[in-house]
C-alpha cells in the first residue's frame, strides 16, 4: 500500500496540453485515461500520445496511471498494454475488472517486464470495479494478482445497474464502500473512492470524499483539477490527528525504554496496532508536506 | 549604443530622431515644462456643428505632414480612426502622423494608407492585428512610436508629441462640443483617453452619432476645448466597442496560477483594509481578482480602489463593498457604463491621473498591487509585451509599465510554456517593462521572486509557496519545449519603445 495516494486525478489521453500539464495540480496519482474519454475513433492516436508524453516528459514523483480499454470483449485493452508498458509506466488501471481480466493482465505484463528487462512486477495494477458482480466477488479480485496496488469503486455503471440514482447524501454506496475499504485493508492494498460528478460543487466533494473516508477508503478519483486540492486535505491526516500521533510515538520511545508494552496515553490503551497507525499518520503527514 | 537594460539602440533613427537611451525606470523624475496651446477664441456662432468631415478637414487647414490623434475607448468597434483616414485620403492629403491610444484589428485600413503614403507614422500604446503585422513588415516609412498610456500624456502635455488635430469619438455630444461616453447608440463608458489630446491639441473635432440639444449632461470633455463637431451616422459597432466577453478563466492551469497569485499578495501583507488593487480583464487576471475576493472576505478587508479597465466583475467587488472607490480608465464591457451612470464611487481617471511619471503625483503611485500579463519574462525580469516570440507586433504596454513601476508589488501571472514556446527566456525578444520594477513572477509550475525583492521573497517562503528560481523555471520550461532558435530580424528598426519617461527602452526590427 502507498503511503499517500489521496487523490488519483483522471486526464483524457487524446489532449495534449493536458498531459504535458497534469502534475502541476498536486495530484498524488495521474491517470491518463484510454477508456471512456477517448471516442473509438481516436483510440489509436491517444495511445501513441500517451506513450510518447510518457516516454518524452519528466513526471518524477507523481505516481503515473495509464486507464487501458476493457482487455475482454474490446480488441483496444490489449493494444494499449503492448504499445505502453515498454515505456514503464507506474501502473495500469484496468476498467470493469474481474478476475480473469487482471490474470489477462498480468500475464502479459509478466511476458513485457521479462522482454524488456524490467523488474518484475514493478508495472503495478488498479482495479477499477463497477458490478454488483465485482463488488461482490472484490475478495477473489483481490486475490487476483500480486501486481494489485488498489481497487477502485466505479459508482456510475454500479448504481445505473443497480437501477438507482447518485445521490449528495450517498447512502446508496455505503455498502460498495465499506466493502471495498474491508477487503483492501485486509489485502493491504488502497482503497479509492468513486469520482464526484460535479465538479462546480467544492462542497459536495468535501463532504463525498469524509463520507468517504469515514468509511476506511484511503484516496478518491478526482475527475477535474479543481477537485484534487479538496481531496488531498481530506485525506491528509487533520492537524488534531498529527499532534496525537507525534505524541503517541514520543510515548512508545519513552515506554519501550521503560520495558512496558501496553500503556495508557491521556486516559486511552496504547497498544501496538495503535502506534503503527499513529506512525502512519507522521508519515503521510510529512508526504503531504504538513510540518509534523 | 546600449541602455542601462544592455540593449543595443541606434543613437539616431530616420524618422524619429535622437535616441535617449533609458537610463533606469526612476532616473528622469525631475521637472518638465508643460507646453502652452495656443488658443483662438470664436464668438462668431453659437453652433459649432459642421455638416461633414470633409468640411472639417477644410475649416481646421489639415495638411501634409500634420499629426492628427485618435482615442480607442471604441476598441475593436471603432469606425472613427477608418473615417477620418479615408477623408484625409480622398483630399489628398500625404504624409500624416497617426497618435492613436491605440490599434485593433477592426483599423485595418490603415495598412493600406501606410503603403501608399497618407500615413507615414504611427504612434500608439496597444497595436493588434493588421496593422501590427504590416508594421513588423516594413510597410510604414518611419517607426512606430509605442508608448505608455501615462507616457503618452506626459509626451502631449510636454509638446513631445505635438497633436495637430484631435478627432474625438464621442457617443454623445451638443452642439457647443460637450461629450460624454455614457449615453448613445455607441456609449463606451469614460472618455479618458483623449483628455491630453483635448487639452493640449492645436484644433479638437468631436465625431458624434448622438448629437444632443446643448447642453449635454453630464460633461465629461468640455466644451472649451472643442473647436468643431461632427455628426455622422454611426461612431462604432457596439458589439466591438463593450464585447462583454471577459469571464473569469475555466482553464485549471489559469486557475491554479491565479490561486497562487492571490497567496503572494496574502503573503505580501498587503491586503489590509485600504488594500488598492489592479488587474487586467483577461481570464486568468479576474481569476486573480476573484480568489483575492474570497481572502478579502475571509479577513473582513475594505479595499481603498480598484484601478484600470473595469469589467462587470470590479463592478460587482465595488457595490458588494470589497472596494469603496473603483478608479475607471476604460469600461470593458455595459455594466461598467451603466455602473459609472449611476454609481459616484465609480470614477473617471485621465491617462495622466493614471500614469504619468511627470505631474504631480499618479493614481499608479499609490496602487499596492498590479496583476501584468507576460509574452516573454528573461532572467532580469524583463517583460516583453510588444512583440510575440516570433518578434512580430502584436501589442505594447499600454499601462503595463507605469502600473509595474508604481505598484508597491508588481505580479507577472502567466503559463510557462504557451503554443510551445517558453515564456521565461535568456533575453526577452523586445522589452517593454524593466525588470527592476516587475516584483513576482507567477507560474503554473512554480513562483520566481526578482532578487531584487529580497523582503517579498522571504515572506513568499515563509508562506510555504513553491518558490524556485527565474533560472529553474527557465530550465523547467525548456525541458519541455527546447531552447528556440533567435528570431532572424532584418536591420530597419520598424518601432521605437519609449519608456514612459520617453527614453528609449528597446527597438523592434522589421522581419
Amino acid at each position: 500500500m502507498s503511503d499517500l495516494r489521496r487523490s488519483m486525478l483522471f486526464v483524457p489521453g487524446f489532449r495534449p496540453g493536458m498531459l504535458q500539464n497534469s502534475t502541476i495540480y498536486g495530484a498524488d496519482s495521474i491517470i491518463f485515461d484510454l477508456e471512456d474519454s477517448v471516442a473509438v475513433s481516436e483510440k489509436d492516436a491517444a495511445r501513441v500520445l500517451v506513450r510518447n508524453v510518457l516516454q518524452e516528459l519528466d513526471f518524477s514523483g507523481t505516481e503515473m496511471v495509464v486507464r487501458i480499454n476493457p482487455i475482454i470483449d474490446s480488441p483496444f485493452g490489449k493494444e494499449d498494454v503492448a504499445e505502453i508498458a515498454g515505456v514503464r509506466p507506474d501502473a495500469f488501471m484496468l476498467p470493469k475488472a474481474d478476475e480473469e481480466g487482471i490474470r489477462i493482465l498480468a500475464g502479459m505484463l509478466d511476458e513485457i517486464e521479462q522482454k524488456e528487462g524490467f523488474e518484475q512486477e514493478s508495472i503495478k495494477i488498479f482495479a477499477l470495479v463497477e458490478s454488483t458482480s465485482a463488488v461482490l466477488n472484490l475478495s477473489s479480485i483481490v486475490k487476483a494478482s500480486t501486481r494489485l496496488a488498489g481497487i477502485m469503486l466505479g459508482a456510475e455503471d454500479l448504481t445505473a445497474e443497480l437501477g438507482i440514482k447518485r445521490t449528495l447524501q450517498g447512502n446508496e454506496l455505503l455498502y460498495a464502500r465499506s466493502h471495498l475499504a474491508m477487503v483492501c485493508k485486509s489485502a493491504g492494498i488502497d482503497a479509492i473512492d468513486t469520482p464526484f460528478g460535479d465538479v462546480g460543487d467544492q462542497e459536495g466533494l468535501e463532504y463525498d470524499a469524509t463520507q468517504a473516508r469515514s468509511l476506511g477508503l484511503t484516496g478518491k478519483a478526482a475527475i477535474h483539477p479543481r477537485q484534487v486540492g479538496t481531496i488531498n486535505r481530506t485525506f491528509s491526516p487533520s492537524p488534531e490527528e498529527v499532534i496525537y500521533a507525534g505524541k503517541v510515538v514520543a510515548a512508545v520511545k519513552e515506554a519501550e525504554k521503560a520495558g512496558n508494552g501496553v500503556f495508557a496515553l491521556d486516559g486511552k490503551m496504547v497498544d501496538a496496532p495503535v502506534a503503527a497507525r499513529a506512525e502512519k499518520v507522521l508519515r503521510q503527514a510529512k508526504l503531504a508536506g504538513i510540518e509534523v | 549604443m546600449r541602455n542601462a537594460l544592455g540593449r543595443e539602440l541606434p543613437e539616431y533613427i530616420a524618422g524619429y530622431g535622437e535616441v535617449r537611451p533609458f537610463a533606469g525606470a526612476f532616473a528622469h523624475a525631475g521637472e518638465i515644462n508643460r507646453k502652452a496651446v495656443k488658443v483662438k477664441g470664436d464668438w462668431s456662432s453659437p453652433n459649432k456643428v459642421l455638416d461633414s468631415l470633409g468640411g472639417a478637414l477644410e475649416k481646421c487647414g489639415l495638411k501634409d505632414g500634420m499629426t492628427v490623434s485618435f482615442h480607442h475607448h471604441l476598441r475593436n468597434g471603432d469606425y472613427v480612426l477608418n473615417m477620418v483616414l479615408e477623408e484625409i485620403a480622398r483630399h489628398g492629403i500625404k504624409d500624416i502622423k497617426v497618435a492613436a491610444s491605440s490599434i485593433f484589428p477592426i483599423h485595418q485600413p490603415l495598412v493600406k494608407h501606410m503603403g501608399n503614403g497618407v500615413v507615414t507614422g504611427l504612434y500608439a500604446g496597444y497595436i493588434s492585428g493588421a496593422v501590427g503585422e504590416a508594421v513588423s513588415r516594413g510597410v510604414l516609412k518611419n517607426p512606430v512610436v509605442m508608448q505608455t498610456h501615462g507616457g503618452r500624456a506626459r509626451a502631449i502635455e510636454a509638446g513631445e508629441l505635438h497633436i495637430d488635430v484631435a478627432f474625438i469619438a464621442a457617443p454623445t455630444c451638443d452642439e457647443y462640443g460637450n461629450m460624454n461616453g455614457l449615453e448613445g447608440p455607441s456609449a463606451c463608458g469614460v472618455l479618458t483617453y483623449p483628455a491630453a489630446d483635448a487639452y493640449y491639441a492645436d484644433t479638437v473635432i468631436a465625431v458624434t452619432d448622438n448629437l444632443v440639444p446643448y447642453p449635454a449632461c453630464p460633461i465629461e470633455i468640455t466644451q472649451e476645448y472643442v473647436d468643431y463637431v461632427v455628426p455622422v451616422e454611426l461612431i462604432g459597432d457596439s458589439a466591438g466597442i463593450v464585447s462583454g466577453t471577459t469571464r473569469i478563466t475555466n482553464d485549471p492551469a489559469g486557475l491554479k496560477i491565479a490561486e497562487s497569485a492571490a497567496q503572494v499578495i496574502e503573503a505580501s501583507g498587503l491586503l489590509k483594509d485600504g488594500f488598492s488593487f489592479q488587474t487586467g480583464a483577461g481570464g486568468t487576471s479576474l481569476a486573480v481578482a476573484a480568489y483575492v475576493k474570497e481572502m478579502m472576505k475571509e479577513k473582513k478587508i475594505q479595499g481603498s480602489f480598484a484601478a484600470g479597465g473595469i469589467t462587470e466583475y470590479m463592478v460587482e467587488m465595488l457595490e458588494e463593498g470589497y472596494f469603496r472607490t473603483l478608479f475607471d480608465g476604460q469600461c470593458f464591457d455595459l455594466k461598467a457604463v451603466e455602473s459609472l451612470r449611476r454609481n459616484k464611487n465609480h470614477q473617471r481617471m485621465s491617462m495622466s491621473m493614471y500614469g504619468n511619471p511627470s505631474n504631480k503625483g499618479a493614481v499608479v503611485n499609490k496602487l499596492d498591487v498590479m496583476i501584468l500579463g507576460a509574452t516573454e519574462v528573461d532572467l532580469d525580469f524583463n517583460v516583453n509585451v510588444t512583440t510575440n516570440s516570433n518578434g512580430l507586433l502584436m501589442g505594447g504596454s499600454g499601462g503595463h509599465s507605469d502600473t509595474a513601476a508604481g505598484a508597491k508589488l508588481a505580479v507577472v501571472v502567466t503559463k510557462l510554456i504557451r503554443k510551445r514556446f517558453p515564456i521565461v527566456v535568456d533575453s526577452a525578444t523586445t522589452v517593454t517593462t524593466p525588470g527592476e520594477t516587475v516584483d513576482v513572477l507567477v507560474t503554473e509550475r512554480g513562483i520566481a521572486v526578482n532578487p531584487l525583492r529580497q523582503d517579498v521573497l522571504e515572506k513568499v517562503k515563509k508562506a510555504g509557496l513553491p518558490v524556485k528560481t527565474i533560472e529553474e523555471l527557465k530550465e523547467t520550461a525548456e525541458k519541455l519545449t527546447g531552447v528556440p532558435e533567435k528570431v532572424d530580424f532584418k536591420d530597419k528598426v520598424v518601432a521605437v519603445i519609449e519608456y514612459r519617461d520617453g527614453t528609449v527602452i528597446d527597438v523592434v526590427r522589421q522581419l
